[in-house]
């Protein structure tokens, strides 16, 4: 099949810059561990107040200025939703839900997650600056899917 | 008419030359190209920034 | 020649049938649409206890499932009927079965949306549990669609048997290759609903696999967007040259992009699942990867409609190097609103490579980024592409002509829709960068100080939506003229032919047990051991629930 020469130049550059952003973004998620949320660990969404570390939600610190959090979704809550954290701090966000899909959006940075009923989805992310974030629930989960929400406050150490 | 004629007769040189020209198309599509390599990059840099 | 250059009278009526049905719908969901963006300004909330979510199920059914299905099947009938020869009566009466069913379909689907028994939006993820109507009613829908894939392809049948060792007609062939792509894709919903949601939502099963029923979904999501998206790209590779008086660039290349098509929007679906929890993130990488392949038919479609303007341009004269743009046909409605639409399809299409991106996919998903993308995509190009169709396709249905007044309130239209757009799905797109979510109601978060800084957007979004609800009001207007009142006469069905520079096309384009194999090929690559792990280590299931 005949194509023109200019249509080759094209296809080699659009093709290229296509496996240049592969490469990028593959490079990102499987050398330097930025892959997107997929915690793979399995849950029995009638059983999470009994599971933990789910039984007692909130943060916990697990080592040298490391924590956990977690947090239990629900219609239409966050438990906990008024969250401090440590300036510096590390911090595994695991989320799951009792009843059906929710999101996890801490709105303006790069925790968004979907948190679906038997699953715990987990992302972890190091606060470096002080001050305030609105966690959003960005799946549609009912009528009062809009006023679901937590904030988060990113404190100087005392 | 010299519309038709013109049309009729393009094509049979554009033959011998094997292939129109089309610069212009060229151009476009680059254009086009590096919208989308700006757009890329951008939200690319944004989310190193959010890391 | 073979081909007829008119549509049969019974196949227009039964063509028109369904441009009817879609045209009511862009009516009712577009005003659906007009009070969610109103509601969300935060400046007017719903009378008489009317739900946000009722609203917006039935603004996405309507606009995302009935006027997409409805005009693809009446325009890929039409065309089927223009370049293949007038249907048989068995074909036509056929047809006339897969309409109704999918108007019962719509109409039962429209009812139980409407009564407020389901608000489960028209993606309908589990464990939200709408009324068994509804999924009945969808069902109907998706089944009377292959009624009519299945027709169009007994029509293809019988016109390659009377025409032994010749390609078809280019528009014969992507409607059928659409369809293919069509009915592969439904399989997973019709999976979806007919084994899990449908036993579930009528008390058969208590409890439902969510991440499989999320999965089948998405299989069928992604190609969903393309089965609108092809027949935009007919008028564009076939239509689009006839109309400005040029030729088709190349007949082969547009065949290959629509096989591209074919394999590489299904094994795609994941990129929709990104930051989902169940799934391995190497099998979301492979399905990234595969989405970056659909890209290059659309690099393909790109050079070659840029190809076809030049070519013609420089047939007129022109010099330069764009002084070809000045030549096309400004003035005509069936050329200016593809056109606006291509333009649109830029940033739709940077954006669509941002969404695929793996990781960076956390910075846009389920923000309101993603509403302003495919308010591009489908609300624009696929749309804007449509609304130039529909303006000689009426008409030559219908025996009339369009006047240069309807012409002229066409060109109107198409920037309005362009004006309302940007202020829309742009507002959409940088507060979603903000993170203010999609489908969510207005809401302030608590006078969150972050959600605050969203409402200035949200009151552009309302402008925007506005004057896009002032747009569908001129198309109505354009459409009920055309159908109805215009002046009789002849309109032409415009098919382009082949530019004498393009190569002929190789018979192996209509081999379409070796495509079909290909796809599966890709779908099981892509699918097989994701699911497979997905059913092994699944947790318990859900029971429904009804939180609306």
């Amino acid at each position: 099949m005949h194509i023109h020469k200019y249509e080759k130049i094209w296809l080699f550059f659009g093709i290229g810059s296509l496996f240049v952003f592969l490469t990028i973004i593959g490079v990102s998620a499987f050398a330097q561990g930025n892959q997107p949320p997929s915690c793979l660990t399995t849950i029995d969404p009638e059983k999470v107040d009994e599971t933990p570390p789910f039984n007692k939600p909130g943060l916990v610190k697990t080592g040298d200025n490391e924590y956990q959090l977690n947090i239990v979704a629900s219609a239409f809550a966050y438990t906990p939703n008024q969250i401090e954290i440590p300036k510096g701090a590390k911090v595994t966000i695991n989320v799951t839900t009792k009843d059906v899909i929710h999101g996890f959006e801490m709105a303006g940075t790069n925790v968004n997650m979907m948190v679906e009923p038997g699953y715990v989805n987990s992302f972890t992310k190091t606060f470096n600056k002080t001050g305030q974030y609105t966690i959003v629930c960005n799946e549609y989960c009912g009528a009062g899917h809009h006023m679901m929400t937590a904030k988060v406050k990113v404190v100087n150490k005392q | 008419m010299a519309i038709p004629q013109l049309q009729n007769t393009k094509p049979k040189v554009k033959m011998t030359k094997e292939s129109p020209s089309l610069k212009g198309t060229l151009a476009s599509v680059f254009l086009l190209g590096f919208f989308l390599m700006f757009t890329w990059i951008s939200i690319y840099f944004l989310f190193l920034d959010r890391l | 020649m073979n081909e007829t250059m008119k549509v049969d009278r019974r196949d227009a009526k039964l063509a028109m049938a369904h441009i009817y049905v879609a045209f009511i719908a862009l009516a009712l969901g577009g005003f659906a649409g007009l009070l969610q963006v109103l509601v969300r300004s935060g400046k007017f909330t719903l009378p008489a206890n009317i739900s946000y979510y009722t609203i917006l199920t039935t603004h996405g059914v309507l606009l995302g499932l009935v006027l997409t299905t409805f005009f693809i099947i009446g325009f890929q009938f039409a065309a089927m009927s223009r370049t293949a020869g007038t249907f048989s009566n068995q074909v036509r009466t056929w047809g006339w079965v897969g309409f109704w069913m999918m108007t019962i379909g719509t109409a039962m689907t429209a009812f139980f949306i409407l009564i407020g028994e389901a608000s489960v939006l028209f993606t309908f993820y589990a464990p939200l549990q709408a009324h068994p109507g509804f999924y009945l009613g969808l069902t109907l829908v998706v089944v009377g669609s292959w009624i009519s894939g299945f027709t169009m392809f007994a029509h293809y049948a019988k016109w390659k048997k009377a025409n032994p060792g010749k390609t078809s007609p280019l528009l014969t062939f992507m409607s059928v290759a659409n369809m293919i792509l069509w009915l592969v894709c439904t399989l997973g919903v019709a999976a979806t609903v007919l084994i899990q949601l449908l036993p579930w939502s009528l008390g058969l099963i208590d409890r439902i696999n969510v991440l499989v029923s999320r999965t089948l979904f998405w299989y069928f999501g992604h190609p969903l967007v393309y089965f609108w998206l092809l027949p935009a790209y007919m008028v564009w590779y076939v239509v689009i040259p006839k109309i400005i008086g040029g030729k088709i660039f190349s007949d082969a290349l547009a065949r290959l992009s629509f096989i591209l098509f074919l394999f590489f929007s299904i094994p795609v679906g994941f990129h929709h699942q990104l930051l989902e929890p169940g799934i391995d993130p190497f099998w979301k990488y492979v399905q990234v990867i595969l989405t970056f392949m659909v890209v290059i038919p659309s690099l393909m479609t790109a050079f070659s409609m840029f190809a076809t303007f030049e070519m013609y341009g420089r047939s007129k004269g022109a010099t330069g190097l764009f002084g070809w743009l000045r030549k096309l046909p400004w003035g005509d409605a069936r050329f200016f609103a593809p056109f606006v639409g291509m333009l649109f399809f830029i940033p739709a299409g940077a954006g669509g490579l941002v969404n695929a991106s793996h990781q960076l996919n956390q910075v846009v998903h389920n923000t309101i980024w993603v509403t302003g993308h495919f308010h591009l995509t489908l609300a624009t190009t696929v749309v804007l592409t449509f609304f130039g169709a529909a303006y000689w396709l009426i008409p030559h249905l219908t025996g009339r002509v369009m006047t240069k007044t309807m012409n002229r309130l066409a060109i109107v239209q198409t920037v309005v829709w362009a004006i309302g757009m940007c202020f829309m799905s742009g507002s959409m797109h940088f507060a979603g960068l903000l993170g203010a979510p999609r489908r969510s109601a207005f809401s302030t978060y608590g006078n969150s100080p972050q959600a605050l800084e969203w409402i200035p957007y949200q009151i552009a979004q309302a402008i925007g939506g506005t004057i896009l609800f002032i747009g569908i009001i001129l198309v109505l207007v354009i459409v009920t003229n055309l159908a109805f009142f215009a002046p009789k006469g002849e309109t032409e069905f415009p098919v382009g032919e082949v530019a004498e520079t393009a190569e002929r096309t190789p018979l192996v384009f209509e081999n379409w047990k070796l495509w079909i194999g290909i796809t599966v090929a890709l779908i099981l690559i892509a699918y097989t051991i994701p699911f497979i792990d997905m059913i092994q280590n699944a947790p318990p299931g859900s029971k429904g629930y009804k939180l609306w």
